[in-house]
């Protein structure tokens, strides 16, 4: 009896670690930021793209309206492609498109304005990257749908036709 | 008399930055510990991208505001989820992590406990 009590619980036990061995392969390995999750938009202090003047966080996001707050840089390839879409969601009444320079040069991003024109209601600048990373963004171009001061959906990387579909329609 | 004066701001200068390099100790371990997100397999401290770079600064921001390791651990996973740090805490998606050793130790030990020791 005790010889055979051994063999089994070894057999057992490999049967078990196979199992969740052979189930860890089924899964996906490649990571998946969560995209969906409401947050709170977070507070913090930055400074007006193009006067200069100290800006707090809660005047620039009004409760009632609908917002995208995009985050671009005039050295950022992906940007330059997803402007033209900006341009086009900008149309929209209900959307208000806010701007946050990533750690770039002013006199850049101005004349990046100034080719492929200004969709941005408002722009903050963000010189060292820590107001990305206060909005849980991992680098440039993101954007962020806001409603009611919660974060409703993450784009991470550059916007395409499809997704500016979906945002007219979750607008509407 | 230059070699005392020497000495003496030698002296005076030292303790300070030890202390300076016990605060970048406590940033080098917190950035050691969290994920770049945008890299493969590099942790921010040894990353150079400019996600990693804003997050350095950020964690020294929170330093200097006073907040604890596990406090700035806690403020990342708000921001960015589990995935950012390298030692994951327990939850049902990684019970099995935390359990199975525990678990293999524990059979294994039976099995040597019983096949040696009983049976002397």
């Amino acid at each position: 009896m005790k010889n055979k009590i051994l063999p089994f619980s070894v057999i057992i036990i490999f049967g078990i670690i196979f199992f969740i061995f052979y189930k860890g392969l089924e899964d996906s390995k490649i990571y998946t930021p969560d995209v969906n999750t409401k947050q709170e938009i977070p507070l913090f202090n930055t400074k007006e793209f193009f006067s200069g003047e100290n800006v707090k966080s809660p005047s620039i996001f009004d409760p009632d309206k609908v917002y995208l707050l995009n985050i671009w840089s005039s050295w950022c390839v992906p940007c330059r492609q997803e402007h033209p879409l900006l341009m086009n969601l900008n149309l929209d009444d209900k959307l208000n498109i806010i701007g946050m320079n990533y750690k770039d040069n002013l006199k850049n991003a101005e004349n990046f304005l100034k080719e492929l024109g200004n969709p941005y209601k408002e722009i903050f600048i963000d010189l060292d990257g820590t107001i990305a990373i206060e909005w849980g963004a991992y680098g440039v171009p993101e954007s962020f749908l806001i409603y009611n001061n919660e974060i409703i959906k993450k784009y991470i990387g550059p916007l395409n036709q499809q997704l500016t579909d979906e945002i007219f329609l979750l607008i509407k | 008399m230059k070699l005392f004066i020497f000495f003496l701001f030698f002296i005076l200068f030292f303790p300070l930055s030890i202390l300076n390099a016990q605060e970048n100790d406590k940033k080098n371990e917190i950035t050691k510990n969290l994920r770049c997100l945008i890299c493969q397999g590099q942790s921010v401290y040894d990353s150079d991208s400019e996600f990693a770079n804003s997050l350095k600064i950020v964690v020294d921001k929170k330093l200097e505001e006073g907040l604890s390791e596990d406090q700035i651990y806690e403020y990342f996973k708000t921001k960015y989820g589990e995935w950012i740090l390298y030692d994951p805490g327990l939850n049902k998606n990684t019970y099995i992590l935390w359990l199975l050793p525990i678990l293999i130790f524990l059979i294994g030990g039976a099995i040597i406990y019983k096949s040696f020791i009983v049976k002397k």
